[in-house]
């Protein structure tokens, strides 16, 4: 489709119409003081050999380096015919195309896709894909207020747990909505949120308990007795979980006596790179009760007047074309690239090929735990099992660690303590199956010099 | 041509009333609802003992085009509801006065005089 950009003279045109001397006076009423003057910040035009230039030099600036942070956001090999097939014309348009029947290959895509969220968490249905995580849990929370017909509670418990930007985001979105976030403590040497606070809440009416799974230190929760509690309390149970985890540990659908009712999470460490931090794209799946509930796409599969098998988006009158004000949310597509390259990793994987990256990035954390808590000065934090993200509290300033760590091209983890002031100087380290022996051994051996260092590591 | 019972009430918003023998009320949505609402596929109904108040939302009805909400004519409390429509909404458009009732209220100041009769309901849809 050409773009036509409006003429100075149909611009003049325009104005004169309405009476304006100039396009700048059509913003008077905005305050001086709230505007920014970007329009003339932005430079020229340039030709395409200069944006190459320009592009590579950007490109350079990037080191590739030993990562070994998580902290929501995961390191995983991505087999080449991931991005490959990704990469195809056909799956170029990342977007619910608006004549959604017609493009039956991306529905059947997307309906592949949900059959292998929905089998992964357990649950009866998956949706066509959010945002990313953390919008994704404030729809979940959004979704359980609309759903617990048990109670008129707005409140929901939240496990100080839970990933801290996440705890941000939902804030953010639901609290303008008059739904009340309850911290959960936890244990300061467990690293779980224990069942005693729960109990402490007395009879308190809840809508929902959001359950972190591993939580944000890396740690197992103690997920069938809370969700048993929850449900005995007419709470919702929300499963907050890192999918690649499904491989290995109990699935929601299973937690407790009847599983957990709604499970969102971050699908990153299904096939998406790193990228500085995104696009990344969230998940979501629910009991077969609450659909309606449910926001966003979901695609089904029918039959044609021919009886000939189809795919068409179903359950849309939850959806704001429809339901206008009173939809479900607002969100009226999904994350379409990005659940392409899910689709395509879980496909290639398979379930045993899932479970196998699983295992060996808790084998590598598990080798990593041993080396490096036998360096003086690094202890760790908590007794609990944990899938693969660690808590090491650090002797020195965990800041510096990182930033003499980064000096010899490696990424040593996350400094929680602008989070978690109460547990000290702690790292939040992680190890996936990209690592090799080697790799370990260099980073624990890069701690130790920091250590040894006479001087402060910010000068190793 | 509509179905419109002469022995029942109605609303503009397309409800219909019944007073039953043991004194509640049975609430529906009309034929002429139904008819433009199309093939109903799900119907989202009120707790028991959930207060109903007249002219408030209480109930959802979608159809594959649509969904609607359901005002409760009156006010009172809802003591009954057709648990039948979770497994075939469908009722609504085969029964809509008869199998497709949505709910009953027990209504404890009766307030039917607010409400349509069948040939002023008739011309409210007619003019519509």
């Amino acid at each position: 489709m050409p773009f036509i950009p409006h003429t100075a003279n149909d611009v003049q045109q325009m104005l004169a119409e309405i009476d304006s001397p100039s396009i700048e006076s059509l913003f008077d009423e905005i305050p001086k003081n709230l505007r920014k003057e970007l329009s003339t910040k932005i430079p020229e035009g340039l030709s395409e050999l200069a944006v190459v230039k320009l592009m590579r030099e950007y490109a350079e600036q990037d080191v590739s380096s030993l990562c070994f942070i998580g902290a929501g956001a995961y390191e995983h090999y991505i087999p080449a015919a991931v991005w490959d097939i990704v990469g195809r014309g056909e799956y170029m348009t990342a977007y619910t195309p608006y004549q959604a029947e017609a493009s039956q290959g991306t529905l059947q895509l997307l309906y592949e896709y949900q059959t292998m969220m929905a089998s992964l968490t357990g649950m009866d249905v998956s949706n066509a894909s959010m945002y990313d995580g953390a919008s994704a849990l404030a729809e979940a929370v959004l979704m359980a207020v609309r759903a617990n017909r048990q109670t008129k509670s707005r409140r929901i418990l939240v496990p100080k747990t839970l990933h801290p930007y996440y705890r941000e985001v939902i804030s953010t979105i639901v609290t303008p909505q008059q739904i009340e976030l309850v911290d959960l403590p936890y244990s300061f040497t467990e690293g779980n949120t224990p069942l005693e606070s729960l109990n402490a809440l007395g009879d308190t009416d809840i809508a929902a308990l959001i359950i972190p799974q591993p939580n944000f230190f890396g740690i197992l929760e103690e997920v069938d007795q809370l969700t048993d509690w929850a449900h005995r309390k007419g709470a919702l149970v929300i499963a907050v979980v890192n999918p690649l985890a499904l491989a290995l540990f109990k699935e929601p659908g299973k937690w407790g006596e009847t599983g957990a009712d709604i499970v969102c999470g971050e699908a990153q460490p299904l096939g998406v790179p790193l990228a500085s931090g995104g696009p990344y794209v969230g998940f979501m799946c629910c009991k077969e009760a609450y659909v309606r509930q449910m926001p966003g796409r979901i695609v089904g599969k029918t039959v044609d007047l021919d009886g000939k098998p189809g795919f068409a988006l179903t359950l849309q009158a939850r959806e704001q074309h429809i339901r206008r004000s009173k939809a479900t949310s607002n969100i009226c597509t999904n994350q379409g690239l990005l659940v392409t390259a899910v689709t395509i990793y879980l496909s290639l994987m398979g379930a045993e090929g899932l479970r196998q990256v699983a295992i060996n990035c808790h084998e590598n954390t598990r080798k990593l735990f041993n080396k490096i808590t036998k360096i003086p000065g690094i202890l760790p934090v908590f007794n609990r099992p944990y899938f693969h993200e660690i808590l090491v509290r650090t002797e020195k300033k965990a800041a510096d660690i990182l930033l003499a760590l980064s000096r010899l091209g490696i990424e040593g983890g996350y400094a929680t303590s602008v989070h978690y002031p109460e547990l000290g100087e702690c790292l939040l380290i992680c190890a996936t199956e990209t690592k090799s022996e080697r790799d370990l051994e260099v980073f624990c051996e890069a701690v130790k010099r920091c250590y040894i260092s006479e001087n402060s590591c910010a000068s190793v | 041509m509509n179905n419109i019972p002469t022995e029942l009430k109605y609303t503009r918003t397309h409800e219909w009333v019944r007073q039953e023998a043991d004194g509640t009320y049975t609430i529906g949505i009309t034929d002429h609802a139904q008819h433009l609402l199309g093939d109903i596929v799900y119907v989202e109904l009120p707790e028991i003992h959930r207060a109903a108040k007249a002219g408030a939302e209480i109930s959802v009805v979608e159809s594959v085009k649509a969904a609607a909400d359901v005002y409760s004519p009156l006010s009172g409390e809802v003591v009954a509801i057709n648990e039948k429509l979770n497994d075939e909404p469908q009722l609504i458009n085969s029964s809509p006065y008869g199998e497709g009732w949505l709910f009953k209220l027990k209504v404890s100041d009766s307030s039917l005089n607010d409400l349509l009769d069948a040939k002023i309901y008739e011309e409210h849809i007619g003019s519509s």
